[in-house]
């Protein structure tokens, strides 16, 4: 569950992302998010990870609230976070299966039950047959389905998506549609930054777009 | 589902793989703090082979009363009685003037002179052993009986030691500047190993950071590695310092057979050893901490 209210983001400088924004997502909701580049979509993610924090108005986020939260509280937060990241961010110094074990080693899972829930994300994502590989083996298609699996893994009640289909052709990107339709069918809450035409028409759902850092109605 | 032992026992066998990644950075690390705690482990262990020869060869402290040459018989037993009540004083020896000359004739190959002397120049005398060793008991002890009477001369047999025991003293403590000043090195060492870890694993830790990583998680890896660098640097060390023992003693084995005595440097205790290799760890594993809470906070993702 996530609740914006009256939410504003300035950067040093003065540039404002995110101007009185407000709006609610339910627990279990898919939702997208769209707008030109720049509108403010990197942003809205942002706060509901905790990467960046509010100027004013209330984030909450699982009962979090983003902005007056200690810092020490938000590696918790963000366990419950699945987060699939534009630019992938990959470690390329270990292979396809220890970058999903990843969070799993964080959230303290013992290894044998870590092994299966690995290859079971794997699995999904279709991947399983390169777990020994290394990330930088793998075609740009194949890297944003490993950033997937490695989101997926500990099964985190939001998973949030920037441009998840951005440089894929269309039968990559319905590929990975299907993967995140099939997350959100388990109960997952789903945020997806998007301005991919194609799947806002063939993967219909509620949408939030931006303009200026302001919510168009 | 949980297990932490695991946990960090994983974190482990991460961080030997990692040492083990660079064989050579690693080496070379490791023998730097041996050579530096060599230094300090080697004055250490010199001044307690120095201190117990000199205990092996000075004995006990004790004190010689020599006697006036006039005393009679009686007086020699009435002061006998009179020392073995005394409440500072543990045994004592009575060395009669003729066995006395005997022995200086034995002892000494003077039998020549001493057989052209008319009479015996020696005096009666008695060997105290007091019961404490205290070098300020052992004074206040001679004091008193130098104001005995029939007391000619009352010496106290341990002025040399006391002054070799000065001078060590002085060399232990120029010993632990050495060890304080070689721990900082130490620690310098190991600070600037993890924080250029920390550059080079910044990705990764940023990632972590993104997915959830808490600070203490991050460090965990870097603290188990200036541990396991520290502890290793110790072995080194005591290994460096043994190799030297090892050959010092080769030679003393040729001064030993000249002088008929038995010369052989000892290496450090056992306890000694895991002090040292405890302390060496420990600086190390104090030294990543403070790396580590310098230069990981500072990794925010973007």
């Amino acid at each position: 569950m996530i609740i914006f209210d009256q939410v504003s983001k300035r950067y040093p400088g003065g540039y404002e992302a995110l101007k009185n924004l407000s709006f609610e997502i339910n627990a279990g909701e898919m939702v997208y998010l769209t707008g030109h580049s720049g509108a403010g979509k990197s942003t809205l993610l942002k706060l509901v990870a905790a990467i960046e924090r509010p100027n004013s108005g209330s984030v909450l986020v699982n009962g979090h609230n983003i902005k007056s939260m200690k810092t020490a509280a938000v590696p918790f937060l963000r366990q419950n976070i699945g987060i699939v990241f534009q630019d992938h961010k990959l470690l390329y110094d270990r292979s396809v299966f220890d970058n999903v074990l990843l969070p799993l080693q964080i959230g303290g899972f013992d290894s044998r039950e870590s092994a299966k829930r690995v290859r079971a994300a794997l699995d999904k994502v279709g991947l399983l047959n390169r777990e020994k590989s290394h990330p930088i083996a793998l075609s740009g298609g194949e890297q944003q389905r490993l950033c997937i699996a490695r989101a997926i893994v500990n099964r985190p009640s939001i998973l949030l998506a920037d441009e998840p289909t951005g440089n894929l052709d269309i039968e990559y990107a319905h590929d990975i549609m299907e993967i995140f339709k099939s997350f959100h069918q388990v109960g997952a809450t789903l945020l997806l930054a998007t301005h991919d035409e194609a799947i806002l028409r063939d993967f219909p759902a509620r949408t939030l777009a931006l303009n200026h850092g302001e919510l168009q109605r | 589902m949980r297990t932490i032992g695991s946990q960090h026992l994983s974190v482990l066998g991460l961080t030997f793989r990692r040492l083990a990644n660079t064989p050579l950075a690693s080496f070379l690390n490791i023998l730097v703090i041996g050579v530096a705690l060599s230094l300090p482990v080697a004055a250490y262990v010199l001044v307690k082979n120095v201190q117990s020869l000199a205990v092996e060869f000075a004995g006990e402290p004790q004190i010689s009363v020599f006697l006036e040459m006039n005393t009679s018989k009686d007086d020699i037993a009435r002061i006998s009685k009179k020392l073995k009540d005394h409440g500072a004083i543990d045994s004592i020896e009575f060395v009669p003037r003729d066995l006395a000359l005997k022995q200086l004739e034995q002892s000494t190959g003077l039998a020549d002179v001493a057989g052209g002397l008319t009479q015996n120049p020696l005096p009666d005398a008695f060997i105290i052993h007091p019961l404490e060793m205290d070098s300020s008991k052992l004074e206040l002890l001679r004091d008193d009986l130098k104001s005995w009477s029939k007391f000619e001369h009352v010496q106290l047999d341990s002025v040399w030691a006391k002054k070799l025991e000065a001078i060590l003293k002085f060399v232990r403590q120029a010993v632990w500047i050495l060890a304080m000043l070689l721990s900082f090195a130490l620690i310098a060492i190991t600070f600037n190993t993890i924080r250029l870890q920390i550059l080079t694993k910044r990705d990764e830790i940023e990632v972590s950071k993104l997915i959830g990583a808490s600070n203490a998680f991050i460090c965990r890896p870097f603290l188990y590695f200036g541990l396991l660098q520290g502890l290793l640097g110790g072995v080194a060390a005591w290994l460096i310092v043994g190799g030297g023992l090892l050959a010092l003693n080769q030679n003393l084995l040729v001064l030993s057979q000249i002088y008929a005595t038995n010369l052989i440097l000892h290496h450090l205790s056992l306890r000694d050893s895991l002090v040292l290799v405890g302390f060496s760890a420990y600086l190390g594993w104090f030294g990543a901490w403070l790396s580590a809470s310098q230069h990981i906070w500072k990794v925010e993702p973007q």
